[in-house]
């Protein structure tokens, strides 16, 4: 039944924007038929999951398919089922905000095309997830490249956007060349393009090696690991919020489905891929980190906490993968368990934090976070559901963050190895990283919250801004709620991790280690909920006395200075500059700074900015100096058709002698 | 029931002792300066004296100011209830306690600063930029040095990593505490501001970290940072005290004074360090904080060599 649900689902998914193309372009009945079929479509796909989780109940489908090796074969497992429910829920959330963020009538020219590649989009992703068929995986994969591609560049008649556009396909095809190349090995080495797990033995380590290393490199890409990130900041930046919300909350995690399906298949890997993934972790998780501190676009450094949170669910996989090696069941667990919950909470808080910095674009019309500030005042539900998602995302209790991140701790602390349990000592160092990272992350966050939403408004953009509408408000509320949930009561979500890591490592459950016994998450409640009564019990007391001693208001006190004005305020950048200091071998921040020659103060200007090293350092050069080399080629290309069949010619000779 | 009983008492301790920790590093500060000095008691008096005040808030902040000094005090108060102070088991504690404890002074430290920022005031942004950025820093040589500790206890419990113990391990693994020690009252000092770190006695707004994060605080709020404050110092100082005097008598009554008067003895030596260390240059501040995650990081790399 849960299968059937879920084909049903992402065909209404992928038809969800057919309706509105043919309305006029200045009609929203297009966009409420969009977002009712995508509210019945992820209904019914929800409805499937629960099934699912609830009954296990799972019949795979296989139908055959006329393409060569292909078969229409499709199953929802543990994992499946993990990355299916942000797919569903996000996308469809995402459409009910896009009525109010991406109206119609406001914008005639793309909203149409939009909702057609977000359907599309939605569905591609269902399929990726429940292909069981290496060519069906691929095809789904490319129907997501594609319309992510489209919506990206949604609003393609800026230059900005096309930039962005044009570095996405570069890196998605390159990603499925590398994907190519790991499904034809997997046939090579099992004879058939079915996903099905390897025995161990089945084939040979060096293969096996190659396979993981390919896919790696293509689904990294996908998932933004650095240094193969290069193409997600500006992506996330310049697409729609809603668009960037299921980008980076849904669409990246399809790389990190990738990677989780590909070892799930392979035999017990050797030390070193889990070492690997481990590092990749770390190294994405600090320096992911630390590029958000240093930008000033609120989009763009939303983008590089993606590329750190794909970082800490790495540090999941790695523990896992490290923990098979070892034939330590309780590092599979609390690996697996950390990095598929942060999986799903990232998928809800980033969402969450995408969609609420919409509604500051929407409402103040820009994304410099320097020419915010002081829109807690007129944005007062954006701005609590801002500030929900950046304790979550800063891995704080009481909320979702904070479960995952005290697993994988927990993971990382048990390489130690007690009595009787085989260490790796060098994996511990991890949490020290981890430890940073948050750090690091709460130190961001405090940045962008206090710039954008406390203080003095720095412009008139954040003066005159105007707080969202209900649908983009309460497609934040339901976020928010499920943040608050996962943090609160942990223990509800355990059975569903525990079907994942049953689909991972099949063997485990049956031998008894359960997430329950190994993390102590009742205690995760229980202290959630007292720090909540105490926070309400002590601010009533603080209210009380407030209320008793009198309240006087006056203006903030500049310590003298007795004119102050919102320019004096601490910037972003102002407030970042330590830790860009700190950082600055990795971030190389390019800076203008005024010069004082004269004895009198002349008119000066400052300007930073931090620019993606790995890109302009490593990747276009090398596009550069491609671009240099094949232009030599030019030579062959005569545009007289019989140079060309003497080519051809040349060709056939040149094949005949070779034989 | 003795349990209960001794959970009582922790409570109550936690609760009471935090200001005269302040009192006595005043008083030690005094003694060195040749100064008579304020009775130990005086951070009692300007609590209740600051309880009992009106307050002026800045028509600037919104919730979020009033929020800060809350959280800041709940989440000292709570993490106070996870350390271990005289016998091994604090009231709350499981497998992971210093992780919650380390993220819930996580949580109160995001909301402080971002109260600082709620004023839109130059010098309190600039304090709580500097807050974050240090505690950046002092964040991993704190997990650093409990690796150590989890390495040596084989858990991941407060109560049993500063345990009885803990006096065995530094006859086998007395470097690698020593070095977790030095890392750890680095950090203390770093988290609660003190010198060489922050001088909170300092004239000008423009040099300090904690204290020109609360200016624009008054009346009971500044009462609740300025306990919440204490509580921190406290909690670091039992930590450093239980490093250096792990419970080994086999007593558990007798092992609350004992606890308490290394608590004192802990603040003395911040007293003392404070009257015979100059403030660092705020650049060299990092540097202080990297060397700290590197003693810790030698600790465990003399572990699992």
């Amino acid at each position: 039944m849960t299968e059937r649900l879920v084909l049903l689902a992402l065909i209404i998914a992928a038809m969800s924007g057919v309706p509105g193309l043919l309305f006029h372009r200045n009609s929203t009945a297009g966009q409420w038929i969009a977002v009712l079929l995508s509210v019945a479509s992820s209904s019914l796909g929800i409805t499937g999951l629960g099934l699912f989780w609830a009954l296990g109940d799972s019949q795979p489908i296989t139908l055959p398919w006329r393409l060569p090796g292909a078969e229409f074969s499709v199953a929802v497992d543990g994992l499946s089922a993990i990355f299916l429910l942000p797919v569903f829920l996000i996308s469809v959330l995402g459409n009910i905000y896009g009525l109010g963020y991406w109206n119609q009538t406001k914008h005639p020219q793309n909203g149409r095309k939009l909702r057609l590649f977000y359907g599309l989009l939605t569905a591609g992703m269902a399929v990726v997830v429940i292909a069981r068929n290496g060519i069906l995986f691929l095809f789904g994969w490319e129907i997501m490249a594609l319309s992510a591609f489209f919506l990206i560049t949604t609003e393609d008649d800026k230059k900005e956007v096309r930039n962005a556009g044009w570095i996405y396909l570069v890196a998605t095809h390159t990603a499925t060349l590398c994907l190519f190349a790991v499904f034809a090995l997997l046939r090579a080495a099992s004879g058939s393009f079915a996903l099905v797990p390897f025995e161990n033995h089945g084939i040979e380590p060096a293969m096996a090696t190659t396979i993981f290393m390919l896919g790696l490199v293509g689904f990294g890409i996908k998932a933004g690991i650095m240094p193969l990130h290069v193409w997600l900041p500006s992506a996330h930046t310049v697409a729609p919020s809603h668009v960037s919300a299921v980008m980076s909350g849904v669409i990246i995690k399809m790389g990190i489905y990738g990677q989780f399906r590909l070892t799930s298949l392979l035999p017990t890997p050797p030390l070193e891929w889990g070492a690997i993934v481990l590092g990749l972790g770390a190294v994405s998780g600090v320096l992911g980190v630390a590029f958000a501190i240093a930008q000033h676009d609120l989009k763009r450094l939303l983008a590089y906490h993606s590329i750190e949170n794909i970082g800490i669910i790495l540090l999941g996989l790695g523990l896992a993968l490290i923990g098979r090696s070892l034939g330590r069941a309780d590092l599979i667990v609390l690996g697996l368990s950390g990095g598929l919950l942060h999986v799903l909470n990232h998928a809800l808080f980033k969402s969450l934090l995408f969609l609420s910095a919409g509604s500051v674009i929407h409402g103040a019309h820009t994304r410099e976070i320097d020419e915010l500030g002081g829109l807690a005042k007129v944005m007062p539900w954006t701005a609590m559901c801002f500030l929900v998602g950046a304790v979550a995302i800063c891995g704080l209790p009481p909320l979702n963050g904070f479960v995952s991140e005290f697993l994988i701790y927990l993971g990382l602390f048990g390489t130690l190895g007690q009595e009787g349990q085989v260490p790796f000592a060098g994996a511990a160092f991890a949490a020290a990283a981890l430890a940073l990272i948050g750090a690091l992350a709460a130190a961001c966050f405090v940045k962008v919250y206090g710039a954008v939403f406390l203080g003095v408004a720095r412009s008139q953009h954040a003066q005159q801004s105007h707080e969202s509408g209900p649908t983009m408000i309460g497609a934040l509320s339901v976020l928010v709620a499920c943040c608050f949930l996962i943090g609160l009561a942990p223990l509800l979500i355990v059975p569903i991790l525990e079907m994942g890591i049953a689909a991972w490592a099949p063997d485990l459950n049956e031998k008894g280690h359960r997430i329950a016994a190994l993390a102590p998450l009742n205690w995760i409640t229980v202290m959630g909920l007292l720090l909540i009564a105490t926070l309400l019990l002590v601010g009533m007391w603080l209210r009380a006395r407030l209320r008793k001693g009198g309240v006087a208001a006056t203006v903030t006190w500049g310590c003298g200075y007795m004119a102050p004005t919102p320019r004096i305020q601490y910037t972003s950048s102002s407030f970042a500059q330590m830790l860009v200091g700190l950082f600055g071998w990795a971030l190389r921040p390019r800076m203008r700074q005024p010069t004082h020659m004269t004895l009198f103060p002349r008119r000066a200007d400052f300007h930073s900015e931090v620019a993606d090293t790995v890109l302009d350092k490593a990747i276009l050069p090398t596009f550069r100096f491609g671009a240099w080399l094949f232009s030599w080629f030019r030579v062959f290309q005569q545009g007289n058709i019989q140079t060309y069949l003497l080519y051809i010619f040349v060709a056939l000779i040149a094949l005949l002698l070779w034989r | 029931m003795t349990t209960v009983i001794h959970h009582t008492i922790h409570v109550l301790l936690a609760l009471s002792l935090p200001p005269l920790l302040l009192g006595v590093i005043a008083k030690t500060k005094a003694q060195f300066a040749g100064r008579v000095g304020p009775p130990v008691l005086q951070p009692y008096y300007d609590l209740v004296k600051l309880f009992q005040k009106g307050s002026v808030y800045s028509t600037t902040t919104t919730w979020v100011f009033r929020a800060g000094p809350v959280v800041g005090l709940v989440t000292a108060a709570l993490a106070v209830l996870m350390i271990p102070l005289a016998n091994s088991s604090a009231p709350v504690s499981f497998t992971g306690d210093p992780i919650l404890f380390a993220y819930l002074l996580g949580l109160g430290r995001f909301f402080t600063a971002s109260a600082a920022l709620d004023t839109g005031s130059p010098f309190e942004g600039m304090g709580a930029a500097r807050e974050v950025t240090f505690t950046c820093l002092a964040e991993p040589a704190f997990f650093l040095g409990l690796l150590v500790l989890a390495k040596l206890s084989g858990t991941l419990q407060m109560g049993t990593m500063l345990g009885a113990a803990v006096a065995h391990h530094w006859s086998s693994a007395g470097a690698s505490l020593a070095l977790v020690l030095v890392s750890w009252f680095i950090v203390l000092l770093v988290e609660n501001s003190r010198i060489p770190f922050d001088d909170p006695n300092t004239h000008l707004e423009l040099t300090m970290i904690h204290e020109v994060m609360v200016l624009d605080h008054s009346g009971p709020a500044f009462g609740m940072i300025l306990y919440g404050a204490s509580l921190k110092l406290f909690i670091f100082g039992a930590l450093i005290a239980r490093l250096i005097f792990p419970p080994t008598n086999g007593d558990p009554w007798l092992d609350w004074p004992i606890f308490v008067l290394s608590t004192l003895a802990v603040a003395v030596m911040i007293g003392v360090i404070e009257s015979t260390m100059a403030r660092l240059r705020m650049t060299h501040v990092p540097v202080l904080l990297v060397t700290a995650c590197l003693f810790s990081a030698f600790g465990i790399i003399l572990l699992v060599r």
